[in-house]
């Protein structure tokens, strides 16, 4: 095994690793404000992703452009299912916020099932096999863009979060929501933003998935759990942690693709995740917990 | 033993519990082959329901996992039976034995450090996939090709080896359905039972009125898995084969904790009429989907996930309790 050889298979994982990153980040969003997880991630990516590869499949339109009109529309999905579904669960026992959101998650699988059939549905572009030549690296151009997209979109999230009034709004009801609710914020709405903000995430994530990997209805099990992994081990709530986990899980699962086997690499993700479990429950980046 | 079984069960509910019984006992007589088939699977997520329901609805530890302990005890007995020809009857113990310690390295892990709710109901969910992981590059039973036992020895009834007829396994699961429901209710009723409803009320008041809540919640989960392990027994020589992807699969811990949920946890009867209720929607929407011609695959979990939805949105709790109220049969509410 050469040394270029791993090395461009690494870069393959990190730049993978920040489009699940991206879609990670909206896991974290929703469970650091709404306290909430989402057990339904995974699955709204495959329908985002779908979205994109319906858009591009009537228009012919590059997913990259796509974004807007997804993430918008994953956005409006996020908001309804917060205010309408969600919201009386917050302060319901964990277990049934579990069970609700896995009847979403298999309401969407079974519904994307019936409409588009179990085919996997892949999006080739005029550029899809391009590459960059770096040196001795070979880097392809779709895991690049997919990759930078995705970065600039964490990055403007965490500049909504830090400049705007509604970010700095949704802040505050992560803080300390009584005091949030005392200074007269309107939680609901907040977190109805915060819920499509997340959904947000996942729509630009799904778009930039569909040009790395092909979509089935039956991925989202699997995206969430990767979603999960990526939050853990970088430490829920924290957006930098979900950037550092995706990239992390990314690497590693490439790399062990090539060293153990293909089928084996989500077990070095699995074991990863005991392990920060283990050590270090609030994650790699995350705040300690009182 | 039976006083404290029956103690302050109304009248109502004892003809209730009495008249039950006598169905589930005289069934196989009367039921078709296709109907012992629905209600013995009723059966397992009723007695698998229980064992959860002890660590989630009494305990209150949230696993999400309980597939990883199904599969280690439907994989230790079988590897045991078909390799090493030892009977099942004995197997149980050594499968029990496993899933305790497996548990139990989860605990160590999970309560040493303090992790809790989510993240603990996270962890177990690792474990499980690690395992069913590891189980599909485990060479020895079979790895992703699965792994099967020998066919053989249908007509005559075999209970060391679990060998037999369906009514066989269809009594042997009664028997463990009744054997659980009378343990986690003597459990329950016992200090440890009451040690364990103040740690699910209140962690930090039990810890600091003196409760040793490591140490219970340990045996919990211990207990939890090594019931749950004898289910996965049960289904091992019940179906004779076994995938890493179905037994260890996330569905399989989604399934058993469906039952409880909807029946209503921290109830004595909840995980049992709740699996009633899963067990016949599942089969109602098959053949109503059959009689419609539908060929859609998904279109029977669609419906099944939307009736999840509607329960768990306007039904908090769980069906049971509403379902005793409206018969007469109320009790203490959180009563176990």
């Amino acid at each position: 095994m050469s040394f270029e050889f791993v090395a461009n298979v690494a870069i393959g994982g990190l730049l993978t690793g920040l489009v699940y990153a991206l879609m990670a980040l909206g896991l974290s969003v929703i469970f650091g404000v709404i306290r909430v997880v989402n057990f339904a991630h995974g699955e709204m990516a495959v329908l985002a992703m779908f979205a994109a590869f319906l858009l591009h499949q009537a228009t012919g339109l590059d997913p990259v452009y796509a974004i807007p009109a997804v993430a918008a529309g994953l956005f409006v999905v996020g908001y309804l299912m917060q205010r309408h579904l969600v919201a009386p669960f917050v302060t319901r026992p964990e277990h049934e916020q579990f069970i609700l959101l896995l009847a979403v998650a298999v309401l969407t699988t079974n519904g994307l099932l019936i409409v588009f059939g179990p085919e996997a549905r892949g999006v080739i572009l005029d550029y899809s096999f391009d590459s960059y030549a770096i040196g001795p690296l070979i880097i392809d151009k779709t895991k690049a863009i997919a990759a930078v997209t995705a970065f600039l979109a964490a990055m403007g999230l965490l500049l909504f979060f830090r400049y705007t009034r509604t970010g700095k709004a949704i802040r505050a009801c992560a803080d300390n929501l009584t005091g949030a609710q005392v200074v007269g914020m309107n939680v609901q709405r907040l977190y109805a933003l915060t819920f499509g903000l997340g959904l947000a995430c996942v729509g630009v994530a799904g778009c930039l998935l569909i040009l790395i990997v092909e979509a089935t209805p039956v991925l989202g099990p699997e995206l969430t759990l990767l979603a999960f992994i990526i939050v853990i081990v970088g430490g829920l709530g924290s957006l930098a942690g979900a950037l550092f986990g995706g990239v992390l899980i990314g690497m590693s699962e490439a790399l062990a693709g090539i060293v153990v086997s293909p089928s084996m690499k989500s077990m070095v993700s699995f074991a990863l995740l005991i392990v920060v479990l283990a050590v270090r429950p609030e994650g790699l980046l995350g705040k300690r917990r009182a | 033993m039976i006083a404290t079984i029956l103690d302050d069960l109304p009248l109502r509910e004892r003809i209730a519990l009495a008249v039950l019984l006598a169905f589930l006992v005289a069934l196989p007589s009367v039921a078709s082959d296709y109907w012992l088939s629905v209600v013995l699977i009723i059966l397992y997520f009723a007695y698998v329901g229980q064992a959860w329901n002890l660590m989630m609805g009494i305990a209150g530890q949230l696993s999400l996992g309980h597939a990883l302990y199904v599969g280690l005890g439907a994989y230790t007995a079988a590897a045991l039976y078909v390799h090493f020809q030892l009977p099942p009857a004995i197997g149980l113990f050594v499968s029990m034995l496993i899933a305790a310690g497996a548990a139990t390295v989860i605990g160590l892990l999970a309560f040493r450090f303090g992790i809790g709710g989510v993240y603990f109901a996270l962890l177990t969910i690792a474990f499980a996939e690690f395992t069913r992981l590891a189980f599909s590059h485990f060479e020895w039973v079979g790895a992703m090709a699965g792994f099967f036992l020998p066919v053989e020895n249908r007509a005559e009834s075999d209970l060391i080896n679990l060998r037999g007829s369906p009514v066989m396994f269809y009594y042997v699961i009664l028997t463990l359905g009744v054997a659980a429901a009378v343990l986690v209710r003597l459990l329950a009723a016992s200090r440890l039972g009451y040690y364990w409803l103040a740690i699910r009320e209140d962690q930090e008041a039990a810890q600091a009125s003196g409760v040793n809540t490591f140490a219970y919640k340990m045996i919990a989960v211990t207990i939890s898995a090594a019931m749950t392990a004898l289910g996965g027994v049960f289904l091992a020589f019940y179906y004779n084969n076994l995938f890493p992807s179905d037994i260890f699969g996330i569905h399989r811990s989604i399934e058993i904790i469906l039952a409880p949920i909807i029946g209503g946890l921290g109830t004595f009867f909840g995980p049992v009429f709740g699996a009633f209720v899963l067990g016949l929607l599942g089969e109602g929407l098959t053949s109503a989907v059959e009689q419609t011609g539908i060929q859609t695959a998904g279109v029977k979990q669609l419906v099944y996930a939307l009736v999840l939805l509607v329960i768990i949105k306007f039904v908090p709790g769980g069906l049971w309790p509403r379902v005793a109220r409206s018969m007469g049969l109320g009790r203490r509410r959180d009563e176990p």
